[in-house]
């Protein structure tokens, strides 16, 4: 008789099998994990009654790295984390080490920073809609999404000359200063997309298969929520209202109006609703920024060697995907001492294994997708 | 700067010796807690001062001092909008309580500082590696793991290649 025992989960040198169960590999190589994860499932028929995530595939010592560069060489190297989200990771960093410099970036660098960082909120939340209806079956959204997305990227082409990985801001401010027609561009933009917005929501919010798939689907209730320490559109879908833009304002945030969405169920369309109402907040705060864009330099007064004192320093910022904080020691020479990445997609992808139990097969796509994890940040 | 707050002194009425040292560095406040005691402080913090969220959890290497790791926690309230970091020094081949009981995200967290480290978490569920192959030796983060350094006989068995530099 064949042995059924099998080896590797939690809690369990060896797992036996129920006569109906099998175990299956989900992943690493598997269109609707959005990268190398691997999920470890077993299975009940088609129902999980035991999942694990085997990450690390993409592990490429980050941290390790930060050590041994200076302050500004590792500015490059954050933007390869969440590399759907560059300009966030970004901003992040010169922040975080802003703080442990003492300094502070002009009022005209904070306001471009502003901007950009939500243009790229909204181009990582296009990435997630198209690619988490296409997971659950619907097609056409990624055409639409994709087509606001690039408008959004060739702006960022426009302004320093990447599309992804753009390395915009710089420790103090910025490198470069807004090109001509920037902010007819960006207002154009904006000006068009709350349609666009509409129209995607036309195509999902009251679609029949659309809620059959996403109600009710990977609830995670808000006390659970914050035991898992899941940020972002996960934690406000589930209700809790707390942005970090609000709660401890950065960059320029504390000049705009806009709202925190917020979910009531926790389930997977709470998070979609979420995140499309983010996408329409985020509009309006480039629009209110855009119009009032105040003169003056972009690069505060650092200097070309930094040298932060001893100690230390945590700042966070609220990513696309949730909470992303830096925690940098430094010991008083030009390359970190230590710098700690606070991974949103990772934490948040620890809720998964929670989430899935006593669902479908299926319904595993449809919980990864509304994760929205990039395994670059998760592995780093 | 030395700190002493109505927080710390909160803090210092229930747990006396037991909070070592109490600072601010760029205005967050940081307390040096007693190892032994992390978590019966961490349920403290999490039901009594409403620190109910859990940040981070790492580590810092100082190899030359005498108690080698910082473990770190950084902590957070929603009702109070305030930030915490709490810090425990443990030497080489020394544990550190497990805090997963309090924070469910401590889970991968400590892993990782695991992974990285070789602080080795008591009471955690499934202590192994995370990021790293379960079989690769050495841990990363310390500081007298070199750059360059890797495992280069699981590199050879499981990659075919002579390095993975």
């Amino acid at each position: 008789m064949a042995d059924t025992r099998i080896s590797g989960f939690p809690g369990a040198e060896q797992t036996v099998l129920g006569a109906d169960e099998i175990i299956i590999n989900m992943g690493p190589q598997h269109p609707s994990t959005h990268g190398v994860l691997r999920v470890k499932l077993r299975l009940d028929g088609e129902r999980i009654v035991d999942s694990e995530c085997i990450i690390g595939y993409l592990h490429r010592g980050v941290e390790k790295i930060a050590e041994h560069r200076s302050y500004q060489q590792f500015g490059p190297y954050v933007d390869r984390m969440d590399y759907v989200a560059a300009v966030s990771n970004g901003l992040g960093y010169c922040e975080a080490v802003e703080k442990l410099l003492g300094a502070e970036a002009p009022m005209r660098a904070k306001v471009v920073r502003t901007i950009l960082t939500e243009l790229q909120r909204i181009s990582s939340h296009l990435l997630w809609l198209g690619t988490h209806a296409i997971d659950i079956g619907a097609l056409t959204p990624l055409f639409y999404c994709l087509r606001e997305r690039e408008e959004i990227l060739k702006i960022f082409e426009k302004y320093c000359g990447a599309r992804l990985t753009t390395h915009a801001f710089r420790i103090g401010g910025l490198q470069y200063d807004t090109y001509d027609g920037f902010e007819q561009e960006v207002k154009r933009f904006c000006l068009d997309f709350v349609h666009r917005v509409d129209e995607y929501e036309q195509l999902l919010t009251e679609n029949r298969i659309w809620i059959a798939r996403t109600k009710g689907v990977g609830v995670l209730t808000a006390a659970d929520a914050i035991d898992m320490g899941a940020t972002g559109p996960v934690l406000r879908g589930s209700g809790v209202k707390w942005d970090i833009r609000k709660a401890m304002p950065y960059a320029a945030y504390d000049k705009y109006d806009f709202e925190i969405p917020i979910g009531k169920n926790g389930d997977t369309y709470d998070r979609y609703v979420v995140r499309m109402q983010e996408m329409r907040q985020s509009n309006r705060i480039c629009l209110q920024a855009i119009e009032d864009i105040p003169a003056g330099p972009i690069m505060g007064k650092v200097g070309k060697v930094l040298k932060p004192p001893v100690g230390e320093v945590y700042h966070s910022i609220e990513a696309p995907k949730g909470e992303l904080g830096y925690y940098i020691v430094s010991d008083g020479t030009t390359q970190p001492y230590r710098v700690r990445i606070r991974p949103p997609s990772f934490i948040n992808l620890e809720a998964l294994d929670k989430m899935i139990k006593g669902h479908l097969v299926a319904d595993v796509v449809a919980i990864i997708g509304t994760l929205d994890i990039v395994l670059g940040e998760v592995d780093r | 700067m030395a700190l002493d707050n109505d927080l710390v002194k909160r803090f210092k009425a229930r747990f006396g010796d037991k909070i070592r040292e109490a600072w601010t560095d760029r205005k967050q406040a940081i307390l040096v807690v007693d190892r032994e005691s992390l978590s019966e402080i961490a349920v403290y913090c999490r039901d009594d001062e409403s620190f109910d969220y859990l940040v981070d959890l790492t580590a810092v290497d100082w190899p030359k001092r005498e108690k080698r790791f910082d473990v770190v926690l950084n902590l957070y309230s929603f009702k109070k909008n305030e930030r915490l970091r709490l810090k425990a020094y443990a030497g080489e081949g020394e544990s550190c309580p497990s805090v997963t009981g309090v924070w469910s995200t401590a889970n991968w967290l400590e892993r990782e500082a695991y992974d990285m480290f070789g602080i080795v978490f008591e009471g955690h569920p499934g202590l192994k590696r995370i990021l790293l192959p379960d079989e690769w030796q050495g841990h990363p983060l310390r500081k007298d793991y070199d750059i360059l350094t890797q495992d280069t006989a699981w590199v050879r068995e499981n990659l075919g290649i002579e390095s993975g530099q």
